[in-house]
């Protein structure tokens, strides 16, 4: 059971990085265009 | 047009940054937005251009100085869209940041949630096999300690809201849950430093998951609404002229107006600000602040109000008063302060929640009283009471009605249909009497051609491509039959009589009566207007006519059918109203009924016992309709986003009127399924709990079911069919399924 002593800090560290990374998305805009985002697939912009 | 427009009333300046806001109009696919982003972003001095395909939004920024507003709408514009910006303080920035917060506490719960259950799962396939007590203990305090700081964030939303329903001497659904959270977490605190068996970490962080699940969702689908609402809001802004010191013409906003700036109404446009005609003779129409539909004549001299709409003559005023202090301001003003003293109706939510709190709470008060006398310890008492908490589930109670929302708001949504209150859903299902407004309510707020059927196709559609030259609003009545939108080349408008074309060779004329040479005989024309034609030797005369909405006859026999009581109540002259109502088969009707006289027979009714829905536009109905238990407008009512209605309705059938009522009452009826659903899950559950079988894992269960259930069932209210109704031939022009303003725009654009 002494492998509980990293894997447990593992564990919550990745929850919580999966936390903040889902916080930054929220804060930069990701979510607000939805639609948008699915169409600009089809543009030539970077082409 | 040699019109410049002055758009800096929109324009955010923060530094040497400026921004603006456009609603855009005709966006449908991915080519749009590349189409508009490149070509604002072509012009000098933008930094960024983009746009919004959900909100159908753009937002352009350069530099200070760099460029006029100006010429971003124009560009947008000649790349085949219509714009229209946003003032800034009509960006709904508060809603952003709720849903932003939201979404954060959502974020949250969920992701502490799911670690939690990892311990958890892990402590309770532990506890049947050979997990030790010190491992046992670790996890518990490994859940406490993420459970506590997450429980402390994201159950701001429910801790807030119950402190203020508190504060006010009032419960409301978030009290029993804040209390369920907070009592759930210090037990669990408790049992984990006397290292027992159960800890209910879990459950409390799921309640706050799921509860948020349906916070969020409903607030995202109300929003949606009314970014689209903002939307067509902008899009179909009053412009005013403002003839500046040169004598040239200016575009600017009405709120931009000062006393003493001369402006120029147009014919048909809507008046900007009140103000006294200094050039210029023309009929007014006031019918939106007095509801008299009959137009009056003014000249120089007389006084024009905000909201009316001109009529065939150009009118230079100059602006007594702008913005709020308007006449039409003012009334607004004092609606506003006099519908804040309406009574609150109490949501069917809080009803329940005001008997489900008392209850719960007693039951496991006596839970524990009845399990101490048995002679059990106190501990273990308080424990059991607290599960008994725990499992009743405010979960499945809390989501019954906004899981019910969310689909409905999106089913009214689609049907062109937008509300103004939450709870006017629960309102509307209650009404049992219809009340309805004549003028642009029943009938189209534009006149149509009255007796098209008595004059041939051809002449007909040669008459409405001609008439798509005019400004008149007579000829943009007969400009509305015209299949082919391309007008005529050549056309030429004498304002104030009439417009001429070459039509193959030979003039054709298209005005009043006499300019086109053609005998009007003394017949009865119901109070029409006469518009005129010629082309050469053939003639035809026009009788435009506000008529009846298309399927008005079908949808108020249909509202009859539904064992309605109907009645119209108008400002109009009594035969136009005798004569529609005769048409519709209403029986109960009243004319020339002033705006008070309106609020007194409606408050009649409601002391009679009936819930009355008000269906009225123009300002002379808002009393009307602030006083009825429920109320709808039309979008052509005076103002969109002030509009004193519970709920708005697009496009120029009643038929929305009727969708309301029967989605409204599938609504209420699926809310009441789920607080029964609610209610029969707490039978069968708070019987386990008060004979101490509830464990974590059991509790997870039931909350993860009830929730399930209850959102399945909301959702089976998307199954149900919205009936087509669409007959001769009328187009459904009104169906936003995404794109509300776009189907406006096209209206706009085929005038």
């Amino acid at each position: 059971m002494n492998i509980l002593i990293y894997l447990l800090p593992i564990a919550l560290a990745l929850g919580l990085t999966g936390l903040f990374a889902f916080v930054w998305a929220l804060r930069n805009g990701q979510y607000d265009d939805m639609d948008g985002a699915s169409l600009r697939i089809l543009s030539d912009d970077d082409l | 047009m040699s019109e410049t427009r002055d758009y800096s009333h929109f324009v955010t300046q923060r530094g040497g940054h400026s921004s603006i806001e456009l609603a855009v109009e005709g966006v449908a696919c991915a080519g749009c937005i590349a189409k508009i982003e490149s070509r604002v972003k072509a012009l000098p001095g933008v930094g960024e251009a983009r746009l919004n395909f959900t909100t159908k939004r753009l937002n352009v920024g350069w530099t200070t100085g760099a460029l006029d507003a100006a010429t971003v709408v124009e560009t947008v514009e000649k790349a085949g869209y219509r714009a229209h910006p946003f003032a800034p303080q009509d960006v709904k920035d508060e809603d952003a940041r709720t849903a932003r917060w939201l979404l954060t506490c959502l974020a949250v719960a969920g992701f502490a949630a799911m670690n939690i259950m990892l311990l958890s799962v892990s402590v309770w396939s532990g506890n049947a096999s050979d997990i030790t007590g010190e491992t046992r203990d670790l996890f518990h305090w490994l859940s406490a300690l993420i459970a506590l700081p997450a429980a402390a964030y994201a159950g701001q939303p429910f801790f807030r809201s119950a402190w203020n329903a508190l504060k006010h001497g009032t419960t409301n659904m978030d009290v029993p849950i804040s209390i369920g959270v907070i009592l759930a977490l210090g037990m669990s605190v408790v049992e984990t430093m006397n290292h027992a068996t159960h800890a209910y970490f879990d459950s409390a962080i799921m309640l706050l998951f799921f509860l948020l699940c349906g916070r969020t969702l409903d607030h995202a689908a109300r929003r949606r609404m009314q970014l689209a609402a903002g939307n067509l809001a902008a899009l179909k802004a009053v412009v005013a002229h403002r003839l500046d010191a040169a004598g040239n013409l200016v575009t600017v906003p009405p709120d931009a107006l000062r006393p003493g700036d001369r402006i120029m109404v147009k014919p048909g446009e809507r008046v900007a600000a009140d103000g006294e005609v200094v050039d210029g003779a023309s009929d007014i129409d006031d019918s939106i602040v007095t509801g008299e539909t009959l137009p009056r004549r003014v000249a120089a001299g007389a006084e024009v109000y905000a909201g009316s709409i001109n009529g065939s003559g150009a009118l230079t005023l100059r602006v007594a008063r702008s913005g709020e202090a308007t006449l039409i301001g003012e009334i607004q003003q004092l609606l506003d302060r006099a519908t804040a003293v309406r009574s609150r109706y109490v949501r069917l939510a809080d009803r329940v929640a005001r008997y489900y709190a008392p209850v719960v709470h007693l039951t496991a008060a006596l839970t524990a009283a009845g399990w101490m006398l048995w002679g059990l310890s106190a501990h273990d008492s308080i424990i059991i009471a607290i599960a008994v908490l725990i499992i009743t589930c405010p979960c499945a109670l809390a989501l019954a009605v906004p899981a019910v929302q969310v689909v409905t708001v999106s089913r009214l949504f689609g049907q062109g249909i937008f509300l103004n209150a939450g709870d006017s859903i629960e309102r509307l299902a209650e009404t049992d009497t219809v009340v309805f407004d004549k003028t642009g309510t029943l009938t189209l707020p534009e006149g149509r051609v009255a007796n098209r059927a008595d004059i041939a196709p051809a002449l007909l559609q040669r008459a409405a491509r001609l008439a798509l030259s005019s400004h008149h609003p007579l000829a943009a009545a007969v400009a509305r039959e015209a299949s082919e939108r391309q007008p005529l080349a050549g056309a030429n408008e004498m304002s104030g009589e009439g417009v001429t074309a070459l039509v193959d060779g030979v003039e054709a004329r298209l005005g009043s009566p006499q300019f086109c040479n053609v005998a009007v005989d003394g017949g009865d024309r119901d109070g029409g207007s006469l518009i005129a034609f010629r082309h050469g030797d053939a003639t035809a005369l026009f009788v435009i006519r506000q008529t009846l909405r298309p399927d008005a006859v079908r949808v108020i026999a249909e509202l009859r059918e539904r064992g309605l009581s109907l009645c119209i109540l108008s400002g109009d002259r009594e035969p136009a109203v005798a004569a529609v109502a005769a048409e519709l088969g209403i029986a109960n009707w009243q004319a020339g009924v002033k705006p008070a006289e309106k609020v007194a027979l409606i408050r009649k009714m409601s002391e009679d016992g009936h819930r009355v829905l008000m269906v009225g536009d123009g300002l002379n109905d808002a009393a009307a309709l602030a006083s009825a238990h429920v109320s709808m407008a039309p979008i052509s009512a005076a103002d969109l986003s002030k509009a004193k209605a519970d709920a708005v309705f697009l496009g120029e059938r009643l038929a929305p009127v009727a969708d309301a009522l029967s989605i409204a009452r599938q609504a209420r009826a699926a809310m009441m399924q789920n607080l029964a659903l609610a209610i029969v899950y707490n039978i069968i559950a708070v019987p386990v709990a008060i004979a101490g079988f509830v464990t974590p894992l059991i509790a997870a269960a039931a909350m993860s079911g009830s929730s399930i259930l209850v959102t399945l069932n909301a959702l089976r209210l998307k199954q149900r069919k919205e009936e087509r109704r669409d007959q001769s031939g009328e187009q459904a022009r009104a169906e936003p399924v995404s794109g509300g303003p776009a189907v406006i725009g096209q209206q706009a654009v085929a005038r």
